[in-house]
């Protein structure tokens, strides 16, 4: 029981450094960008060729696999999406789309179809008993990263200048560019940390969500979820939003297997038809 | 937006003679739809092939209704498209083979699911719609890879006996009734999504698109509309379905798929949005290409639907249809 849910949450939390990038994308430029989970899934391969390949330690290929994935996000960011702003939603669907086809068919090509596996380090691996409860260790360190990471995350946007102009971005473009807030290059910045982010979650992941050529278009609805429930101007949305999320698909799929993914979808469906601003979403509309 | 002019064309002229351009025009339509008829002498080993191109010209004419006239974007068609060809094959599987009938039962159940779901995608804004109709997609693709007993899960649905069409024409072996069937249904279908699209209905849905705010100041229901036009291309796309089920006497998890949403509309970009023709061009052009590419490599053909995604939102609209009225100069 504990287990389940100890489990759940370290997904959870995985969900919600995977997802947290794209709650920007859509909030701050209303870009439906459907590829947000092909740059976890770049940032998955690049820790696993690393760590298979040339024998990179762990956290050197974490730290690689995030690196790498903003990289990426930047080229594209400044090369191709920037281009789509302002198009309706029907351009920027179609685009991402071909982005998470032409990135899922490069990694087949390159990678092949197989599920790619890696071995965690010593200190990772095995369990720890407390309590009588074993925990994963590796779940242990997933729920500290993570959580570190989603404190940094609040703390930044809450006390930083920055977060405080991106919220302000997020909540009103035009009367941010008014006020002389440079919101491109804003954007710019959080796009490539919201890449990276997904970058590291796909890196960390491999072992918990596995890692094939088809990982964008199996979590995109998770990732959607979480951003579409959590809402785009907190980073306490997205973060409730993903830990609810992981807790319910890890149980669903511990108690009732038969049910699958169905749970999930449902979950979605519902919340987005009773709270369609958001899970903590002030009532008025923008 | 160029679909409007030659619309703005139509109403306009029905006082008149046919003028030149008219007259063009009615002349490429006739050679486009003896072109269906050609391919069947043509290429009488492509047959199957053929009625797949049918199939998905009609998938993607009914995603324009709801796409490219009425604006709202949709992940989730293929919901549409897999439940009309599950109805129709389940009917067909369970001893009743008539045809025609099966086409209307996939039309009847799509559409009261159109109904159902209608109120649910079009209540929140844009973006949680789009979210909905992804999730009600993946819904129904659960629930039939689960029904394992009803829907036949991964294997697929077997076991579809179809009795010939009309009382006359059976199913064989080389497609040949499958084609002209689907040809006939899809032909049928295009000449009354034209009638509606040029109706004050059709008019009112490219209001709405055009600006969502004032099309009630000239008197259009918007909500309804929409709702309509959902319905509408729900019922379409199940016919699609059922024709799929029908043709193939076999139904796979793959008609529900996300994939299928995503290739439909591509076709519709790819022909060109808000154009009957558009869609069907999209469709011809799609299928040909995938026909093709796959040929190759399935990796090869996915990285350059891809490249194709990618590249058409960005170069711009009006896709092959555009490119052609460019090219005759068509109004």
């Amino acid at each position: 029981m504990v287990t389940v849910l100890i489990d759940g949450v370290a997904s959870g939390m995985l969900l919600f450094v995977l997802a947290c990038g794209l709650s920007v994308t859509l909030g701050l430029m209303n870009f439906v960008n459907l590829a947000h989970g092909a740059f976890g899934m770049a940032g998955g391969y690049v820790c696993a060729v690393l760590l298979n390949r040339y024998g990179v330690p762990f956290v050197p290929a974490l730290l690689a696999a995030a690196v790498f994935a903003a990289a990426v996000g930047v080229a594209l960011e400044r090369t191709l999406y920037v281009r789509l702003y302002g198009r309706d939603h029907l351009d920027q669907v179609l685009f991402s789309i071909g982005l998470v086809f032409v990135a899922s068919a490069t990694v087949d090509w390159l990678m092949g179809a197989r599920q790619q596996l890696i071995q965690l380090p010593a200190w990772l691996s095995g369990r720890v008993e407390w309590a009588g409860i074993g925990i994963g260790r590796y779940r242990l360190f997933l729920i500290l990263v993570c959580g570190a990471i989603a404190a940094a995350l609040h703390l930044g946007l809450v006390r930083t200048r920055f977060g405080a102009r991106l919220r302000a971005a997020v909540d009103d473009g035009v009367v941010a560019r008014g006020l002389g807030i440079p919101v491109n290059r804003i954007f710019a910045v959080t796009f490539a940390l919201g890449s990276g982010l997904a970058g590291l979650g796909g890196a960390l992941g491999v072992e918990v969500l596995g890692l094939d050529p088809a990982f964008p278009l199996k979590w995109l609805v998770h990732v959607l979820i979480v951003v579409a429930v959590g809402g785009a101007n907190t980073i306490l949305g997205p973060f409730l939003a993903a830990l609810l999320l992981g807790v319910v698909d890890v149980a669903g799929k511990y108690w009732v297997p038969q049910l699958g993914a169905f749970a999930i979808y449902t979950a979605m469906v519902l919340l987005l038809l009773a709270r369609p601003q958001g899970l903590l979403a002030k009532a008025a509309a923008r | 937006m160029s679909g409007a002019g030659l619309h703005a064309d139509r109403i306009a002229q029905p006082a008149k003679l046919p003028g030149r351009g008219a007259l063009l025009r009615i002349g490429l339509e006739a050679l486009a739809w003896l072109a269906w008829v050609a391919a069947y002498f043509a290429f009488p080993d492509y047959l199957p092939l053929l009625s797949g191109i049918a199939i998905a010209a009609l998938f993607a004419l009914s995603l324009d209704i709801l796409v490219g006239f009425a604006g709202v974007v949709t992940l989730g068609h293929a919901a549409f498209f897999g439940l009309g060809a599950y109805s129709a094959g389940i009917l067909a599987q369970q001893g009743w083979g008539e045809p025609l009938s099966g086409l209307v039962l996939a039309a009847l159940l799509a559409a009261l699911l159109g109904v159902v779901t209608a109120p649910l995608v079009l209540r929140g804004g844009d973006l949680a719609g789009l979210m909905v109709t992804l999730g009600l997609g993946l819904m129904l693709y659960e629930a039939a890879n689960k029904a394992h007993a009803i829907t036949g899960g991964a294997d697929g649905l077997q076991g579809v006996e179809m009795w010939p069409v009309l009382g006359l024409w059976r199913f064989d072996l080389f497609g040949r009734t499958a084609y002209l069937y689907s040809l006939a249904v899809l032909f049928l279908l295009f000449l009354l999504a034209r009638l509606i699209m040029s109706a004050p209905f059709g008019l009112g849905l490219r209001a709405i698109k055009g600006n969502a705010r004032r099309a009630p100041a000239l008197g259009v229901p918007v909500k309804r509309r929409l709702i309509a036009a959902y319905v509408l291309a729900a019922a379409y796309a199940g016919v699609a379905g059922a024709l799929l089920a029908q043709t193939t006497q076999f139904v796979s998890l793959d008609a529900l798929g996300f994939q299928r949403s995503a290739e439909g509309l591509l076709m519709l970009v790819l022909g060109g949005l808000g154009s009957l023709y558009g869609a069907i061009l999209g469709a011809v052009a799609f299928t040909l290409a995938h026909h093709l590419l796959s040929e190759m490599s399935p990796q090869f053909w996915q990285f350059w639907i891809g490249v194709a995604l990618v590249a058409l939102p960005l170069i711009g609209r009006g896709g092959l249809m555009g490119l052609l009225r460019r090219a005759v100069r068509l109004p």
